[in-house]
C-alpha cells in the first residue's frame, strides 16, 4: 500500500524529442492517495497507458520523478515496485491450471507453500474462482482468465497498487456491469490503491472515486464524477464526459457580463478579470442546464430536430447561428418552431482557451 | 434443380487440380503399386508374384540396417536441430537492424541448393585440402570421412544440421515474434525468471510452430538423399547408405524393379505411420 506521487512527469517515445508534439506524456503532476479508487479517462492515443505503464516501470519516463510513500521508484523495476497489472487481452499462464496461476507470483518470490495455498484459497474465493481451481486456464472464458489476472494481482499483500489497463475490452456486455462491480466489491475489501485506465465514461465514473481526464499528454482534470460534470476544467471534460457533450459557443466578456451574439447571458460567480487580450473565449454550459421558458423571457431560438433517447428528448436548437442542445425530460412538453431557453447560471462557465476561466 | 448445376460446375472447377494430381501423384503411385506385385523381365515380360517382394523386403536384413540407419540419423538430427533452432531464435534480436541480418544470415543455408551443399562440405570437409577436415588433422584428430565411418556419420550430421536448423530457426522466431508483449510485461510484474518465463510462454506459445517444425524435419530428413548422396555415396562400405540411398542402388543400380517398387512403398507408409504418430502426441490434449 502506498501514497503514489507524479512529479514533473515527461515522456517521448523519441530519442530527441524537439518540442510539445513529440512527447506522448507532456507534462504530469498527480497525487494518488493511499487506497484510492481513480479511473484514468481519456480518448485512445491520449498517453493514458503510457503513463500507466510509467507508474508499473515498464517504462522509465524521460524526464520526473515517481514517488512511492515519498520514496523514489523511478528506476526500479515493477518487480522491485511491487505491483500489479491486469491487460487489455486477458494474460493467464495457459498450461498451468487455475490454481497455479494464482500461486505463481509468490512461488516466484519463494514463499513457503502452506502460504501460497492459504493464499490462492482465499484470493479465489474473493474472485469466485474456487470451483475452477483445478481447471486449465486455457480453457476458461475471457470473464475468467481476467479474473486471474486480478486474482495474480491480489494474492500478493503487499502490493501497492493494482492497475487496470482497459481490463473489460473482450469481455461480453452482459458481463462487464457484474465484472465491474466486483472490483468495485473487492476494492471496499482490501482497500488497495485501484488505478483503472479506460476510454469509457460509464466505466470510469461507476467505478472510481477519482477520475482522471487526460487530453493530448495533459492532465486536463483530476476531481469526482459530480465535479467532472458540474465544473469541468477543460472543453475537453465537458464535451468528452456527459451524452451528449456540453454545449460551446464563442462569447464576449466585459465588466463581468456574458455576450453571446449580442445577447447577455446570466453567470453566477461571473470573472472578476478580464481576460488577457487574445485569449479565445467560449461559454459552456451541459444540455441538463438548458430549459425552455416562456418566448419573452429567454433567449430566442429556433428547434431544429428532436430525438427520443427514451428516458428523454434531445432538442437540438440554432441559437443566434450556434448549435444548442436541450435536454427534455420524458413526460415534459417538447417546444416546436420558435422558443426561448435559458442557461442555469449556476452551471453556466467560461473558457478561455479552452480552460476554465475564473 | 439448380443446386444441382452449381453442383457440376464446382466439379468442373476442381477438374483440373485432379489431373494434375493424377498425373504427378496417383498415377505414377500406382505404376509403382503395379511393379511391386510382379516380376519383370527385358522385352516387357511381367509376371505376377503376389506379395513375395514385399516378404523379401521386410524379412532381409540389408533393409533392416539401412531402416536403422535411417531412424538414428533422423532421431540424432531432430534431437540436435530442434533445441538449437529454438536456442538460436531466442537469442536473436526482435527488432531492429540486427533482426533483419539474422534474418538473412538465417536464410541462407535454405537458399543453396541441396547438391552444391553436400558438394561444399565434401570439399570442406577433405581430410588432405578442406579446411575442416586439414583443420582437424593438424589439431591432432584422426579424421577422414572416406575412410571411417564415424567421420562419416559426424559430417553427414554436422551438414545437416548446418542446412537445416535455420527452417526451426524461422519458424520459432516467427512464433516467438507473435507473442504480445503482455505476456511479458505480466510475466516481470509477476517476478517470473527467464527460466520460468521460457518454461511457461515461450514454449507454450511456439507448440504449434514446433509441431510443424518437427513434422517437415522428420519427413525431410527421411526423405534425404541428395547431400549424403553427394558427400558420401553411402560410403564406407554401407555405413551412410540411408534407405533412399538403398532404393536408388536396388531400382537403379540392380534394376530390380519388383523389390524396389515394395520397398518404395514400405518406406511411404513408415513415413506416414511416423508422421501420424508424432502429430498425434504432439497436438494430444487439445480439445480446440
Amino acid at each position: 500500500m502506498a501514497r503514489i506521487e507524479l512529479r514533473d512527469l515527461r515522456h517521448s517515445y523519441l530519442a530527441h524529442p524537439a518540442g510539445d508534439a513529440d512527447y506522448a506524456l507532456k507534462k504530469v503532476d498527480l497525487v494518488w492517495e493511499d487506497g484510492g479508487a481513480y479511473a484514468l479517462l481519456g480518448p485512445s492515443g491520449c498517453g493514458k497507458t503510457t503513463l500507466l505503464n510509467i507508474i508499473s516501470g515498464l517504462l522509465t519516463p524521460s524526464e520526473g520523478s515517481i514517488l512511492f510513500d515519498d520514496v523514489e521508484v523511478t528506476d526500479k523495476s515493477p518487480e522491485q515496485r511491487q505491483i500489479a497489472q491486469v491487460f487489455q487481452f486477458p494474460v493467464v499462464y495457459d498450461t498451468m491450471t487455475v490454481y497455479d496461476n494464482l500461486a505463481f507470483p509468490l512461488r516466484n518470490r519463494g514463499v513457503p507453500e502452506n502460504d501460497v495455498d492459504a493464499r490462492v484459497r482465499a484470493v479465489a474465493d474473493m474472485t469466485d474462482l474456487t470451483a475452477m481451481l483445478k481447471q486449465k486456464a486455457a480453457g476458461l472464458t475471457a470473464d475468467g482468465k481476467q479474473k486471474i489476472s486480478l486474482g495474480r494481482g491480489l494474492v500478493r499483500e503487499d502490493v501497492n497498487v493494482i492497475m487496470f489497463d482497459e481490463p473489460l475490452t473482450v469481455i461480453d456486455p452482459h458481463l462487464k456491469w457484474k465484472l465491474r462491480s466486483k472490483l468495485k466489491e473487492l476494492h471496499q475489501r482490501v482497500k488497495t490503491t485501484m488505478i483503472y485506465v479506460t476510454h469509457d465514461q460509464t466505466e470510469a465514473l461507476t467505478f472510481a472515486d477519482q477520475v482522471v481526464v487526460m487530453h493530448e499528454g495533459w492532465v486536463v482534470q483530476q476531481g469526482t464524477p459530480v465535479e467532472l460534470f458540474e465544473r469541468p476544467r477543460h472543453t475537453f471534460v465537458g464535451h468528452f464526459i456527459g451524452s451528449p457533450g456540453m454545449n460551446l459557443m464563442p462569447c464576449e466578456l466585459a465588466d463581468s457580463v456574458a455576450r453571446v451574439a449580442g445577447h447577455a447571458i446570466a453567470i453566477e460567480d461571473a470573472p472578476k478579470t478580464p481576460p488577457h487580450g487574445d485569449a479565445a473565449l467560449e461559454l459552456g454550459v451541459r444540455p441538463e442546464f438548458v430549459s425552455f421558458v416562456d418566448v419573452d423571457e429567454g433567449l430566442p431560438v429556433d428547434i431544429v430536430a428532436v430525438r427520443d433517447t427514451g428516458r428523454n428528448h434531445i432538442v437540438e436548437t440554432d441559437f443566434a447561428g450556434h448549435r444548442v442542445r436541450a435536454l427534455v425530460p420524458e413526460g415534459m412538453p417538447v417546444p416546436e418552431g420558435r422558443a426561448a431557453i435559458r442557461f442555469d447560471p449556476a452551471y453556466t462557465r467560461v473558457y478561455a482557451d479552452s480552460w476554465l476561466f475564473e | 434443380m439448380s443446386a444441382k448445376t452449381t453442383n457440376q460446375k464446382a466439379w468442373l472447377l476442381v477438374a483440373p487440380v485432379v489431373v494434375l494430381v493424377a498425373f504427378n501423384a496417383v498415377i505414377p503411385l500406382m505404376t509403382v503399386v503395379n511393379y511391386s506385385v510382379q516380376e519383370t523381365f527385358g522385352d516387357n515380360l511381367f509376371f505376377f508374384e503376389g506379395m513375395k517382394w514385399f516378404e523379401e523386403v521386410l524379412s532381409s536384413e540389408r533393409f533392416h540396417d539401412s531402416l536403422l540407419r535411417q531412424l538414428q540419423f533422423t532421431f540424432i538430427i531432430l534431437a540436435i536441430e530442434v533445441p538449437l533452432g529454438v536456442a538460436i531464435a531466442l537469442a536473436m534480436p526482435r527488432r531492429g537492424f540486427w533482426a533483419s541480418v539474422c534474418l538473412v544470415l538465417m536464410a541462407m543455408p535454405l537458399l543453396i541448393p541441396w547438391n552444391v551443399v553436400g558438394a561444399m562440405w565434401n570439399i570442406f570437409a577433405l581430410p588432405d585440402i578442406g579446411l575442416l577436415g586439414k583443420t582437424l588433422n593438424a589439431m591432432g584428430f584422426d579424421y577422414n570421412f572416406t575412410r571411417q565411418p564415424f567421420s562419416a556419420w559426424a559430417t553427414l550430421i554436422a551438414m545437416d544440421v548446418w542446412h537445416w536448423t535455420s527452417l526451426v530457426v524461422l519458424l520459432s522466431y516467427a512464433g516467438l515474434s507473435s507473442i504480445p508483449d503482455a505476456y511479458y510485461q505480466a510475466a516481470r510484474i509477476d517476478g517470473a525468471s527467464a527460466w520460468a518465463v521460457f518454461r511457461y510462454i515461450q514454449l507454450p506459445k511456439l507448440k504449434h510452430v514446433l509441431t510443424i517444425a518437427v513434422l517437415l524435419r522428420f519427413m525431410d530428413s527421411f526423405n534425404i538423399y541428395t547431400e549424403p548422396f553427394v558427400l558420401t555415396g553411402g560410403g564406407p562400405g554401407n555405413s551412410t547408405t540411408l534407405l533412399s540411398l538403398d532404393l536408388v542402388k536396388i531400382a537403379l543400380g540392380q534394376f530390380d524393379l519388383g523389390p524396389a517398387a515394395a520397398m518404395s512403398l514400405i518406406y511411404f507408409l513408415i513415413i506416414l505411420l511416423f508422421s501420424w504418430i508424432f502429430y498425434t502426441v504432439m497436438t494430444r490434449g487439445e480439445d480446440r
